[in-house]
């Protein structure tokens, strides 16, 4: 009797040009710059880490306190608080080298200029796979989400950015529009190579205590399981709308709220707010869309994206 | 920096509504200095997405304790820990303190709770000192009689006069430094509450002594990646050659302002009291 040994189900993907070994990634600003969680997990075993993001010249971010826990969630106002472009590439770029995961460095600005600039020094850069354009931060007075909830802006600075990498280019959406699908039209339009979403909601939370507002910045962004079933419903209004592959986020919690994102049409997905829950959440996802996908019989994570029944 | 599953071997109940968490570690315990923390996700807590930084208050041969108090929804979930439950902690996490000066007199002072993360450092150092306790009232202070079967001298200060002195701590610390402190070079060890970092580090800024201050933030991730527990630090001039997360206009020429963040869980929770820039601190 010849029985081959059941093979594992293929869990490699394309990415806007980016291949991954697995569809599991690590969300930018949960994860710093990849090196701080190396200790806790093999960060072989992922198929990118989105770093946190990065401006051309350094940002101080907002005053503390930036983080707030909320009931099944946490708000976040970090603001952006990062090196640099040049510091990044010098001083934290090579952490990598020893490294066989993929690397998508999250960009921001305050002007179009700054967008155009910073993807223009990491362009060509040895050890970067991809941009992740973030036009969507809450947390930032200027730019960010200014740019991701007017489609005008929206349509400027990916069409400016495009003209200044040839990197694979993923904008990362805002939820905070009305129709998420025209943005995520506009963005595959404008010559995105796949999409990001969600980033997260404005939202506050107060100390009763003192009758302030518990985060510095007054209002955070709101992430963690609270926002899943949100993440879900625009992941899946967006993928009707495009051909580009999109990376899920969102709350992201265990195998079963991946693999939602994945029926409803994304061809990735990201983990957050988790990794601070435990590092080694990815991981374990990754197994558990394995197990899933022998479950139910599929021989490749493609044979999953999109096979929503309704 | 590690991962540890361990099983809760005894939670003990203290007056005031303190309590000792002993839990069986062969993995982190060993490796704990003084005044690191480990990083404990509560079981049962579902939606809880952050775990809780906890001082190590002992270690001993395959055991690990932590002191704390239930004041919110994280401590009064670890009240429900029974023995044989298991927790996932990770550490030990942070600088810690360096070890004491053996040239100078070690002086521990710590308000509440505090107090137990200075336990290992008593317990190590070369030679005993002083510590001065303080508290709201008498079951504030935690844990004082094993500072004193290591050999320690107790001065003690409460609120409301219960226990000590009445008044803050820095009451009998001054009493001490004026009276009998003599030809001694003190040495600080700190940990509580801001108010109190500040009032001893300012004592050590005008005796010209060291003082190591322990911070206690609310924190994210615990290992660095999230940048939630920030303080802001003067930068030195040779001493920050390595990576930091730089602010974006320490204004050149003014040295004195210079300033970048410090992530408490990494580069602290311990400072030496110098390299505060303890006016940003108002919230």
């Amino acid at each position: 009797m010849n029985t081959n040994p059941p093979t594992a189900p293929d869990l490699s993907m394309m990415i806007g040009g980016i291949p991954l070994k697995c569809p599991i990634m690590t969300a930018s600003g949960t994860f710093g710059y990849g090196r701080e969680y190396a200790p806790y997990i093999d960060l072989n075993q992922l198929g990118a880490v989105v770093v946190k993001g990065i401006s051309l010249q350094p940002a101080a971010g907002n005053p503390p306190p930036r983080m707030v826990e909320t009931r099944g969630g946490l708000l976040n106002a970090i603001g952006l608080q990062n090196p640099g472009a040049d510091v990044f590439v010098r001083d934290y770029l090579p952490f990598f080298r020893d490294y066989q995961v993929a690397v998508i460095v999250n960009i921001w600005g305050r002007s179009l200029e700054d967008y155009e600039a910073v993807a223009e020094r990491l362009s060509g850069v040895p050890g970067i796979h991809g941009l992740e354009l973030n036009i969507s931060c809450p947390n930032i007075k200027e730019g960010g989400m200014a740019f991701g909830t007017n489609p005008v802006m929206t349509r400027q600075v990916i069409s400016r950015v495009r003209a200044k990498t040839r990197l694979p280019l993923i904008p990362k959406l805002s939820p905070n529009v009305a129709a998420i699908a025209e943005f995520a039209k506009l963005a595959e339009d404008c010559g995105a190579d796949a999409l990001s979403l969600i980033n997260s909601f404005p939202a506050m939370a107060v100390d009763i205590e003192t009758q302030r507002p518990a985060l510095a910045n007054v209002v955070g962004g709101l992430t963690g399981p609270a926002i899943h079933p949100i993440a879900v419903r625009l992941v899946w209004e967006a993928a009707k709308a495009v051909k580009i592959p999109i990376i899920a986020m969102g709350g992201i919690t265990d195998a079963r709220e991946a693999i939602e994102f994945f029926i409803v049409g994304a061809s990735a997905v990201a983990v957050g707010t988790a990794n601070f829950t435990d590092p080694g959440t990815a991981l374990a996802i990754a197994s558990g869309l394995e197990a899933y996908l022998k479950r139910k019989g599929l021989s490749s994570i493609r044979e999953l994206i999109g096979s929503l029944q309704i | 920096m590690m991962m540890e599953n361990v099983t809760t071997l005894t939670q003990d109940k203290l007056a005031g509504g303190y309590r000792v968490l002993t839990v069986a570690s062969s993995v982190i315990a060993p490796r704990v200095k003084p005044g690191q923390f480990v990083h404990l996700r509560v079981p049962q807590l579902g939606e809880s997405v952050l775990r809780r930084p906890f001082s190590v208050f002992k270690t001993e041969v395959g055991t690990l304790s932590i002191l704390y108090k239930n004041i919110g929804l994280g401590t009064q979930a670890m009240t429900r820990l029974r023995p044989g439950d298991v927790i996932h902690l990770m550490g030990p996490l942070g600088n810690g303190f360096p070890d004491p000066d053996p040239a100078a007199y070690p002086v521990l002072v710590a308000g509440g709770y505090g107090l137990a993360a200075l336990y290992l450092l008593a317990q190590r150092a070369p030679t005993q000192g002083i510590v001065f306790a303080g508290g709201a009232r008498s079951a504030d202070l935690l844990c004082i009689q094993e500072f004193e079967q290591l050999g320690w001298e107790i001065r003690a200060a409460t609120e409301d006069g219960s226990e000590g002195d009445k008044g803050f701590v820095t009451r009998p610390l001054d009493v001490w430094l004026t009276h009998e402190l003599g030809i001694r070079t003190p040495q600080f060890f700190v940990c509580g509450p801001l108010g109190l970092l500040h009032a001893v580090a300012e004592r050590a800024m005008i005796g010209n002594w060291t003082a190591w201050v322990s911070l206690d933030r609310h924190m994210g991730c615990g290992v660095g990646a999230c940048l939630a527990c920030v303080q802001k630090v003067r930068i030195r001039p040779t001493a920050d050659a390595g990576l930091t997360h730089e602010p974006s206009a320490p204004s050149p020429g003014s040295d004195a302002k210079a300033w970048k963040w410090a992530r408490i869980c990494t580069e602290g929770p311990v400072f030496e009291c110098r390299d505060i820039l303890w006016e940003t601190n108002e919230h």
